[in-house]
Parts: structure tokens; sequence; C-alpha cells
């Protein structure tokens, strides 16, 4: 790709006219190897073999302290604060045996057997398993409402909503914990998934109605001319068409929601409390102590990072859905 | 993963705006992790097929309801009251509704930690104002390009912005809220601005390359892990044992590089009292220059210098068994380890085991004078062959002994700050990457290839022609995470320890958690509240240009 790609600047790097030239260098031209830019050819590719190192060095840098961890959470902790995990790693490269390098998995099989944090990563399924649901399904229905439904005060009641999207989740900590402390929630799982829901919304159905808004007139007029009943409709035409952008959404929100630290510290209490919760009270706890914080981190990242790479070419196919419309 | 609400709309509304050409781009093969970060934005491009707002199906008002209610019911309640509620509340003390205190808690929040009284009028002044100018600024961002704002924001507000920010600075350490507002003032200033122009660096490297998709994957994942997992991360990347940290590791390389590691760090002088009856030679530390043989020495008596306080680990293998009699022309001595773990040898005393110390640097001194020096070789042994007459010091300098280089103090007081940014941009990188890779894709060959053909060189290009055809998309990348920055808190929770580097890298969303429900600033609502409002305050500006924009696309 680069060789290519630096072909025409090879022809453009020289302005000057170019001297008549026999046929068969003209020839050689057009298959795309001129003669006169050969200096520059060598130049370029020197300069994408610089870039290629270049961005090698970049992505190990940036795997680096999370593979750092990893291995970390691979030690026991007297290991970990004896030597680095280069040291570590260097040790399993050169001898090839786990035991060599003390690594085993003991970490996560203690961490497992400990209720607190298997208690607490379940908390997190059941908090954000319902929150990106919820946020779905009510969005999608005020969007489609917003997109084709003519009721009054609709266009300022939308203009609330995309004002709302910045809204920082700050303002609402003291007065929710209020509201749900009337309502008796607070300190279980359906405050934490109440809270994400109302602040998930304003972007959740600004972001499905200009898709639904999309959706092809003809279609939903068919639809109607066949007798269907709005919910119909919205299940069978809106709902399926508008998939790509649900997708996405629910995966944003999904993501969102699992990674929170914030909201579930104010909202959940000691039974209710999320992974990120747990694993930041056993750093205070614990202090540095790698062989229970290492183990945990990379637990809360599995699910997190298994949709990253499971959606990545759904998504894509979202988008191509969505701009090819 | 941080919100995705602010980016994607953004995104969005600006890619309508100008037309940006991304949303085709979105799909092409390089910008396939465009997934989680560009993914919101291109999917939401079909409104711009029926730009007008579409109209109106039939519908009867029952089930209108029915569709908006629950949204509206929790926008209401959860979101829209709270905001409500949280500026009333702002305006009582820390007891609750039963006590009016006005803008006190704006005062409070301003108020010195460190010395209440004297300076407090001019702290709070500079506060309330900052609050006021934030307040201008909205309203002026928000009215748009009416004549007056724009000529007060250049007239007026620059200059008060400029000298309210330069205030913060000085009076930054005063009180927790000034010094969270003055983190969140560099956060902006740099955060941002980096994290752009490295997502931009990134996408037109990976341009030319065969892997950028595998490139793209490994640089974006940081953003689907959380906030707490990549704290957790960097806490150990920066961690202050070079045997753990990887950060401090590569500081005590290169400073072992550049300068000799410290031989003998600890080690002192058998004390004098200790010698008596040997024919060691006392040794004395002085301050700032090391160890000194306590009284003076002539050529000819060989200096034995007993030295302690070193673990017969420090001493290197290639130590040989002390000199018992040092030999040498002139000033001449030996330095050595005067124990021997589990051996009882004689104090001051050279005994068959115990080792010299090779490698000190020794200098001889004359009226104060260092007059020669030289090293100490395998068997601790040195001598000044010049030094045939007189009397001298001999000195051991402090370079010797002083403590190993332990590296940077990455998470101390001074450096919190630029470490947590530095996490953030590890996060963010990939987002703006990926966003400007598919702004990149979307540019039209002919525009480059026009520029070509009127011989521009690459660099000329790039200048010219890429980057104001990607300029929408950097605007949108930049404001994005200027709106996210401040509001920043899950990494300055987790990285820096608590206590004092905690409290110098805090930043507003933290003091308004830890005042308003941690367990060091007790449990007062009001302060916390109009923290929250002050949080609030910030982002209305975004709120405003996201309303304006989003009705001129209506109009």
């Amino acid at each position: 790709m680069s060789a290519t790609s630096a072909q025409p600047s090879a022809d453009s790097a020289q302005p000057p006219p170019e001297p008549i030239q026999p046929a068969e260098d003209l020839a050689s031209q057009a298959m795309g190897a001129p003669k006169r830019g050969l200096a520059y050819r060598i130049v370029s590719r020197l300069g994408g073999g610089i870039v290629q190192v270049l961005l090698v060095l970049v992505a190990m840098f940036w795997l680096m302290p999370t593979f750092g961890l990893f291995i970390a959470s691979l030690r026991p902790s007297q290991e970990s604060a004896g030597s680095g995990w280069w040291t570590a790693t260097w040790e399993f490269i050169t001898s090839l045996s786990a035991s060599a390098a003390a690594f085993s998995f003991d970490n996560y099989v203690s961490i497992l057997a400990n209720d607190r944090i298997v208690g607490s990563l379940w908390n997190t399924v059941l908090i954000s398993v319902p929150a990106t649901l919820l946020v779905v399904l009510i969005s999608a229905g005020a969007a489609y409402a917003f997109a084709w439904m003519e009721f009054p005060g609709r266009d300022w009641l939308f203009l609330i909503v995309v004002g709302l999207i910045v809204v920082p989740i700050q303002v609402g900590l003291i007065p929710d914990a209020q509201v749900f402390r009337v309502l008796g929630v607070f300190g279980t799982v359906t405050a934490a998934i109440l809270f994400h829901v109302a602040f998930g919304l304003p972007f959740a159905v600004f972001l499905l109605r200009n898709f639904f808004i999309g959706i092809p007139r003809d279609l939903l007029e068919a639809a109607r001319m066949d007798g269907g009943k709005e919910f119909t409709i919205f299940r069978k035409v809106v709902l399926p068409l508008g998939w790509p952008a649900i997708a996405s959404l629910a995966i944003f929100q999904f993501l969102w929601v699992w990674n929170d630290l914030l909201v579930a510290q104010v909202f959940t209490g000691a039974e209710s409390a999320p992974i990120t919760v747990t694993l930041r009270e056993q750093m205070r706890e614990f202090g540095s102590s790698l062989d229970v914080i290492a183990p945990g981190v990379f637990l809360s990242m599995i699910v997190p990072l298994a949709v990253f790479f499971a959606f990545q070419r759904y998504f894509v196919q979202g988008v191509l859905a969505g701009s090819v419309k | 993963m941080t919100h995705p609400g602010e980016a994607a709309s953004g995104a969005e509304k600006k890619r309508e705006q100008d037309g940006d050409p991304t949303q085709t781009g979105s799909g092409d093969g390089p910008s396939r992790v465009a997934a989680t970060g560009g993914a919101a934005a291109a999917v939401a491009a079909p409104s711009e097929l029926t730009p007008s707002g579409g109209s109106a199906l039939q519908g009867g008002k029952l089930v209108t309801f029915l569709f908006l209610a629950p949204a509206m019911l929790l926008l209401a309640v959860l979101v829209l009251y709270p905001i409500l509620y949280t500026a009333t509340r702002s305006l009582f003390s820390a007891e609750g509704f039963t006590e009016f205190v006005g803008l006190g808690n704006y005062v409070e929040m301003f108020r010195a930690d460190v010395a209440p009284g004297a300076g407090n009028t001019l702290l709070w002044t500079v506060g309330a104002a900052l609050v006021v100018a934030v307040l201008v600024m909205g309203a002026a961002a928000g009215t748009g390009r009416a004549s007056w704002a724009t000529a007060g924001k250049t007239m007026i507000i620059a200059p008060l912005a400029a000298a309210l920010i330069a205030g913060v600075f000085v009076l930054e350490g005063q009180s927790s809220t000034f010094t969270a507002i003055k983190n969140n003032i560099i956060w902006v200033i740099v955060a941002p601005a980096a994290v752009t122009a490295l997502g931009l660096i990134f996408a037109v490297l990976t341009e030319r390359v065969r892997w950028s998709t595998a490139f793209k994957v490994v640089v974006f994942m940081p953003m689907a892990i959380s906030f707490l997992a990549a704290g957790v991360t960097f806490k150990m990347v920066y961690d202050q044992n070079p045997d753990r940290g990887v950060a401090n590791a590569v500081a005590v390389g290169v400073h072992d590089t550049f300068a000799d590691p410290t031989p003998y760090p600890g080690a002192r002088g058998r004390p004098p009292e200790q010698l008596e009856g040997t024919d060691a030679t006392p040794v004395k530390a002085s301050a700032d220059v090391g160890l000194e043989s306590a009284e003076a020495v002539t050529p000819g008596t060989p200096v034995k210098m007993a030295l302690v306080g070193l673990t017969p680990k420090k001493v290197p293998d290639t130590a040989g068994t002390a000199a018992a009699s040092p030999s040498g022309a002139g000033l001449s001595g030996v330095v050595w380890l005067d124990f021997v773990p589990g051996s009882k040898g004689e104090n001051g005393a050279v005994d068959s085991n115990e080792k010299g110390l090779p490698g000190i640097t020794v200098e001889a001194v004359r009226d104060g004078k260092v007059v020669d020096t030289t090293q100490t070789d395998a068997s601790g042994q040195f001598s000044f062959p010049k030094l045939t007459s007189g009397s001298y010091t001999v000195r051991l300098p402090a370079s010797n002994f002083a403590e190993a280089y332990s590296g940077i103090d990455w998470l101390g007081p001074s450096l919190a700050t630029a470490a947590i940014i530095i996490s953030y941009i590890w996060i963010w990188a990939g987002f703006a990457m990926v966003l400007i890779a598919a702004g990149l894709a979307a540019i039209p060959r002919d525009a480059l290839e026009a520029a070509r053909v009127d011989g521009a060189t690459e660099w000329q290009v790039f200048q010219r022609v890429t980057i104001p055809l990607v300029r929408p998309v950097l605007v949108v990348v930049f404001v994005t995470l200027m709106i996210n920055v401040l509001k920043i808190f899950d990494l300055v929770f987790v990285i820096p320890p608590e206590g004092p580097s905690q409290e110098s890298a805090t930043v507003i969303a933290l003091e308004m958690w830890r005042v308003s429900f941690g367990p060091g600033g007790g449990a007062d609502q009001g302060v916390g509240s109009a923290l929250a409002v002050l949080l609030f305050l910030v982002v209305v500006p975004a709120m405003l240009f996201n309303i304006r924009r989003f009705r001129k696309e209506q109009s």
C-alpha cells in the first residue's frame, strides 16, 4: 500500500518538465515504475519502514500497561514486590516455563473463591443488563414519537432533550439519592439502574430519533395502509429498520454502565455494589497488593473487551447500512 | 468507557452542518474500528435525508402518550427536577432546607482551608467573579453571533478570563476549590489538544500501513475498559518502586546510564570508640563532603578506613580480600568493610575474611583543598604516589554513599496531574484517531491529486489540503474532549494516593463527590450542590451550543 500511494507523488515530486523519453520509458512510466522516481521511491520506502517501526513501537507502548498488569495478575504478591513484570516476562521467555517465572492462575482461583468479588461481578451484570435494555426500549419509543407523531410542544420538548445531553451526572447525585430514599430503593441495584437509565435517555432519544427520521415515509404509510396499529408498526417496521442504531446504542450504554464507578459508589450499598466499587474498596484496604487487585481488574475487563471485539464487525455493518440508506 | 453522548451528538451535528463527508467514509476498510467511536455519529446520518424533521403519521393521543411517557417521566423526575433541586439546595446550609444561607455556600467553597480569616474577602471575590464570568460566557456562547456577544467576547471576556485564570493560579492551594479549578483549567488546556494531535498523527501514519486495523484495535482498546481498570493499570506503571513501576524502572535505568550508580549507599565509618587499640584510622562523617579521616595522616603510615553500615550484598563480586597491610608509594591505605555476617572478627582490624571496597573515590585534602584524587582497587587499596610528604586529610566524598536514585515521584503532589493526563491520553487517543481516520478516508482523492499535479510537496498537500478538509472532524473531536475533560472524575479518584497527592490533583467533579459523600469532606450537601452547580454552569455553553445547532438545522 505504501508503494502504490507513493507513486503519484513520485511523479510530481520533481515539477520541471521531463525531457522527451524513449518509448519504452514512457511505457514503464505508465506501468507505474517511473525511472526518475527511483530515488524518491527508495526514500519513501525507507520512510515507510520508519513509519512502520514507529507504529510498532507505539502499539507496544499502548499494550504495555495492560500487559504488565496481566503479568502481575499471574504472580504471587511477594514476587511482584521483588521484581518487575518485565523481569518475570523475560524469565518466562528465556526458560519457556511458567513455573520458572512463577506464573500461575492461583490469584484468579482465590479471587473466584472470594464471595465479595464474585457477588459484585454478578451485581454488575444485574445493573448493566436491565439498564441497557430499559434505555433502549424507552428511548426507542420516545424517539419514534418524536420522529413520526404529531403532538403539541413536540419541538420544544425535543430541544429540552437535546439540552439535557451534556448535563453532568454530578447535578443528579444529591437529589436523586433523596428521590431513591423516598422510593425505598436507595442502596439497591434498582437505584443505580434508574439513574443510569435517566441520564442515558437524552442521548439515546436524540440518536434514535435522528435515525428513525430517516426511515422512508412510504414504508410507514404502507404499513398504516395495511391497517397496522402504531405498536405493530413500531415493532415490525421501526425496530427492525432501526436495528443498526439500536445495536450501537445498546453497546455504548452497556459499556458505560458496566464501567461506571461514581454512580454505583453513591447509590449502591454493601450488598449491591458492582465490581468497580468493590475493587476500589479493596484498593483502599489492601493498598497495592496486586495479587488481589490485578486479577480482579482483569475479571472486570473480560466482558467489555469481549463486547468490544465481538461487535466490532457488527458495528461496521450497522455503520454501512446507515450510510448507504 | 465514558458516556458517548456528547461525543456522538457533537460529531453527528457537525457532520450535518458542514456536509462533512465522513459518513461515507466511516464504513471503509481502514476504519473498521470506527466501531465504538464513529458508529454513533455515522449511524445518525440518515437524518440528513429528511432534514425538515419527520412529518407526523396519524396517531391517537393515548398512543403518543404511551410512547413518550416513560422517557419523559424519568427525565422529569431524575434529571430535570434534580437540576432545580440542586440549584435551590445550593442556597441552603449543610443542615438542610431549614437554614437559608443565600450565596453563602458559593463563598464557603472558595474559603481558604488553610488560613481562615485574612485573605478570605479576596478569595471569594475572585471565586464569585469566576462564577459570574462563566455565566456571562455561557450566555454569550448561547446567544450566538449577536454583535454584542462577539464584541463582548473579545473586549471584555477574554481579558477577564485571562485575569481570572491568573487569579486562580495565584490563589491555587488557598482552598481546595481553587486547586480544583486550576487543575480543570490545566486539563482543558492540555488534554484535548494533546489527544487530538496524537489522534491526527496516528490517523495519518496508519493511512499507508497495511496492518493499520491491528494498530487501531490496539490503540482503541483502552476505550472499552473502565476508568478504574485504566487507573489501576497506570497506578502500577507509576509505582515508586523501580522494581514494580515500569516508569521508574526506565527513569532509574536512564539515570544510571548517564550517572554512575552510587556504589555504597549508607556506608559509614566504624565509631572511633570501637577502634581503640587498633591501628585503624578513625573516620568521621562531615556534613556535605562525606567521610573523612578524623586525624591528619601522613605518607608512610597506611590509612586504614573501617566502614560499616553496609550489607555484604552491596559489595560487588569483584571485591577481593581486603589488603591487611596496604602498601604503595606515597600516601596510601585501604578502605574495607569491617564486618562479616555470622563471624566475630576484630573491630578495626583487617580480618582475613573481610572484603575491600573497590571503586571508591578517594581524595587527599590539604588545607581544605583537594590536592589529588584516586580510586580504590579490588582489595580496597588506594595510593597517591605523588604525595610523599606533608600531612593530609583523606576524604571519601559523599557521592560514594548517597542513597541510590530511586526514580521520579510520579504520583507525588507536583507531578500527579501530569501523570493522570498521560493516562487519559492513553485512553482517548484511539477515539480521536478513529474519528479522524474516518474523516481522512473520506477526503476526495481528486483534491489531493490536483494539488500534487500542481507540484505541491507531500507536506504542502497535508497542510493546505488535508488539514482544512478534516478540520470539521478535528473541531468535533476537540470539543467533545473538552466537555469530557471538564467532568473528569474517575482517574483522579483512582490513580493518585489519597492525601497530599490527590488533594493537589483534585478537580471540580472530585471535590463535589468528596464534599457531599466522601469520607474526608463530611457530608455538606449545601457546598456539594454549589459545586455541582459550578460544574453545570461550566457545561452550559456546550448545552446552548448543541441546542442552537439543532435549531439551525431544523429551520
